[in-house]
C-alpha cells in the first residue's frame, strides 16, 4: 500500500467514526423526544392547566406545579440575574485585566459546573434549617445560585463583543465608566444580555435536585413564598416513581411541558443571537 | 509639496549615502551625522546653532527648533510612554498652538498615535501603559491629581480612525456629550447645541429630516462628520484626530479636510495622518516621528520644502515609510 492509500483509509476511518458517534448521540436525543411525545401527548388536556395535582386514583392537572415552577423560576432569575449581570460587567469592563477577575472567572467556571444537588444542600443548610421548614423562597434562592454563573458568563461574553472603538468614543467624550456602560455598552449588547437571561431561565426551569431540598412539594394551591410550593420537576420525580397510572400519566405530560418550554426558550435565544450577529456584520 | 528630489532620487535610488545630497548646505549638516542615529544629543530635539543656522537662509523668522510656539494651548515636555517594558515614546517635547493645525506624520508604529492619546489621557485606559514627563494644558499639568480626567476629556475632544457613532439616533449621538456634562439647561437649548454642532460639522442639511434615525445608518464619511459634530458639541479647546480619513473615500476626505480648515478658526487641532499630502494641505505645523522619537517639528511649508533632518527628508521624498 502506498502512503497515500494509507492516509486516505485513515481519513475515511476517522470520518466514519465521527459520523457513527454523531448518529448515536442524535439517536438517543430523538429517542427521548419521541418517547416523551408519545407518552406525554396522551395526557395533554385542558384540565392539565386548570386543576390541581390529584390524589392517587382520581383525575386532576398540574396547575399548582406549573404556577410554582413559574414563580420560583422568575424569583430565581430576579435574584440571580442582576447579580450575574453586574459581576459579568465587572469582569468585562472594570476589572478586565486584574488578577481578581482571573480568580472570579475561575470560581465562576467551577460554580457553573457544580452538581446542582450540592447547591440544593447548601441552601438547605443556609435557609431551610434556619427557617425550620421547606419554602418556595429557599427554592428560588437555590435556582438563583444556579442561574448566576450562567448569567455572569454570557454577560461578559456579550459585553466583550461590543467594539472597543465605541467604548473609547464614550470615554474620550469624558464619560465616567458607569455612564459609558449604561448609556452605550448595555444598549449595544442588549439582545445578547437578554439571550443570556433566557438561557439561564431555560437552565433553571428543569432543575430538580435543588428544589427537592428546598421547596419540596405541595399537593395544594399555595402562593406563599414562605411555605413549601409545588413545582413541575419535583412533581414529575414523585409521580413518575409512584405506582399509580394517573400520576405516571401526569408526570409524562409535565415532562413534555418542561421540555417544550425549554426548547422554545432555547430557540428564541438562538434566533435573537443570530439576528444580533447578522446585524453587526 | 515635497522637496525637489528629482535630481537626486535617480542617483540616490541605490543605498542612500550622504554623498547624494552633497552640495546642499542645508542637508550637509544632516548628512554628516550617522544615518539612523536617534540619540537626542546629536541635535534632533534642540538643534544646535549649526543646524538652525544652516536652514536660516529660507526660514529666518522661525524659532530656533520649531517645537515651541508663543502662548501654546498644550505644552509637552520630555514625554515618555511605556507599554509594559516597551518604550513607545521617547522624550517628546512639543507645543500645540492655538487656532492652528499640527499634523503628526511618520511611519507606522512611530508613536504619533501614542502621543495623541497622551493629550487626553486615553492611554490611562490601556492596562500596563505608563506616561512620564509633563503635559500642560493652558499651563496646568494634566496629570495633576486634582484635575479630573473627565474634565480634561471635555476640553480635549477626540475623533477616531474608524467612525464610531453610538448605536443611538443622530440626535442622541450629538447630544451625548452635552448630556453627560450637563451643558444644556432645557430641551430647546439642547436642540440648539445639536443643530449648531451638526451645522458646523457640515452635516445639518443632510440629516435635518432624519435626526431620529440611527447614526450607524449613515455613510462612512457622514458618520465621521457625525463624530466630529459629537466632539464639538461640548465646546472643547482642542480636537485630536487620529487618522480621521483613513477609512474614507477621496470625496469624503476632501469634505473632512475642508471642515478641519474651518474648525481651525475656533479650535486647536492635532491630526495624525499617514498621508503627507493631507498633512501639507491641512496643517500649519508638522511634526515628524520616527521610532518613538520626535525627529523634527516646524512650519509645514518649511518641513516639506527644507527638512532639517535626513530621516524627515527620506520619509517625505518617499525613500521609505
Amino acid at each position: 500500500m502506498t502512503r497515500r492509500t494509507v492516509r486516505r483509509l485513515v481519513n475515511y476511518l476517522a470520518l466514519g467514526l465521527s459520523g457513527v458517534a454523531t448518529a448515536v448521540g442524535l439517536f438517543f436525543l430523538f429517542a427521548i423526544l419521541w418517547t416523551l411525545l408519545r407518552n406525554g401527548l396522551a395526557g395533554m388536556s385542558f384540565s392539565l392547566f386548570t386543576e390541581m395535582t390529584p390524589p392517587p386514583g382520581s383525575s386532576g392537572g398540574l396547575l399548582n406545579a406549573i404556577y410554582g415552577s413559574v414563580v420560583m423560576t422568575l424569583v430565581g432569575i430576579l435574584i440571580g440575574g442582576p447579580i450575574g449581570m453586574l459581576a459579568g460587567t465587572y469582569l468585562a469592563e472594570y476589572g478586565r485585566a486584574s488578577r481578581l477577575s482571573a480568580v472570579i472567572r475561575f470560581v465562576n467556571d467551577v460554580l457553573l459546573s457544580a452538581p446542582s444537588i450540592i447547591i440544593g444542600l447548601f441552601v438547605y443548610e443556609l435557609l431551610v434549617i434556619r427557617m425550620g421548614h421547606f419554602s418556595a423562597i429557599a427554592g428560588a434562592v437555590a435556582l438563583a445560585i444556579i442561574a448566576m454563573p450562567v448569567t455572569v458568563r454570557t454577560t461578559e461574553d456579550m459585553l466583550n463583543l461590543v467594539p472597543q472603538g465605541m467604548k473609547d468614543a464614550s470615554t474620550a467624550m469624558g464619560a465616567y465608566p458607569w455612564r459609558t456602560i449604561t448609556s452605550v455598552i448595555y444598549p449595544a449588547a442588549r439582545s445578547g444580555i437578554v439571550t443570556g437571561l433566557l438561557l439561564a431561565v431555560a437552565r433553571i426551569s428543569g432543575e430538580t435536585a435543588p428544589l427537592l431540598f428546598t421547596a419540596l412539594n405541595n399537593q395544594f394551591w399555595s402562593t406563599k413564598l414562605t411555605a413549601p410550593m409545588a413545582n413541575l420537576p419535583v412533581v414529575i420525580y414523585q409521580f413518575a416513581l409512584s405506582p399509580y397510572p394517573n400520576w405516571q400519566k401526569l408526570a409524562w405530560s409535565g415532562a413534555l411541558l418542561i421540555t417544550l418550554s425549554i426548547l422554545v426558550l432555547s430557540i428564541t435565544a438562538r434566533v435573537v443571537v443570530s439576528s444580533l450577529q447578522g446585524g453587526r456584520r | 509639496m515635497a522637496n525637489t528630489a528629482d535630481g537626486q532620487s535617480g542617483a540616490g535610488r541605490a543605498p542612500p549615502s550622504p554623498a547624494t545630497t552633497a552640495g546642499d548646505p542645508a542637508r550637509d549638516t544632516a548628512g554628516g551625522q550617522p544615518r539612523f542615529s536617534l540619540r537626542p544629543e546629536v541635535g534632533l530635539k534642540k538643534p544646535s546653532g549649526r543646524v538652525a543656522a544652516a536652514g536660516a537662509g529660507e526660514a529666518s523668522v522661525e524659532v530656533s527648533d520649531g517645537a515651541t510656539v508663543p502662548d501654546p494651548v498644550f505644552s509637552c515636555h520630555d514625554v515618555n510612554v511605556f507599554y509594559g517594558a516597551k518604550q513607545a515614546l521617547k522624550n517628546v517635547s512639543v507645543d500645540v498652538g492655538r487656532r492652528q493645525v499640527l499634523a503628526m506624520i511618520g511611519p507606522s508604529g512611530c508613536g504619533k498615535s501614542t502621543f495623541l492619546r497622551c493629550l487626553n489621557r486615553m492611554n490611562d485606559t490601556i492596562p500596563g501603559a505608563r506616561v512620564t514627563g509633563t503635559i500642560r494644558l493652558d499651563g496646568r499639568d494634566i496629570h495633576d491629581p486634582a484635575l479630573d480626567v473627565v474634565q480634561l476629556r471635555a476640553r480635549v475632544g477626540m475623533v477616531f480612525q474608524k467612525p464610531n457613532p453610538f448605536p443611538k439616533s443622530i440626535y442622541d449621538n450629538v447630544a451625548y456629550g452635552p448630556r453627560i456634562h450637563g451643558l444644556a439647561r432645557s430641551r430647546t437649548q439642547l436642540d440648539d447645541i445639536v443643530c449648531s454642532s451638526l451645522t458646523r460639522a457640515g452635516l445639518w442639511d443632510e440629516v435635518k429630516d432624519r435626526l431620529a434615525s440611527p447614526g450607524t445608518g449613515l455613510s462612512g464619511g457622514q458618520q465621521q462628520r457625525l463624530c466630529i459634530a459629537r466632539t464639538i458639541a461640548v465646546q472643547p479647546e482642542v480636537i485630536l484626530m487620529d487618522e480621521p480619513c483613513s477609512a474614507l473615500d477621496p470625496v469624503a476626505t476632501a469634505k473632512i479636510e475642508d471642515l478641519i480648515d474651518q474648525l481651525r478658526g475656533s479650535y486647536a487641532i492635532v491630526i495624525v495622518t499617514h498621508s503627507m499630502q493631507q498633512a501639507a494641505r491641512v496643517s500649519q505645523r508638522t511634526a515628524y516621528f520616527h521610532l518613538g522619537e520626535l525627529v523634527e517639528v516646524g512650519e509645514t511649508d518649511r518641513v516639506f520644502t527644507n527638512p532639517r533632518h535626513r530621516l524627515t527628508e527620506d520619509y517625505i521624498t518617499g525613500r521609505f515609510g
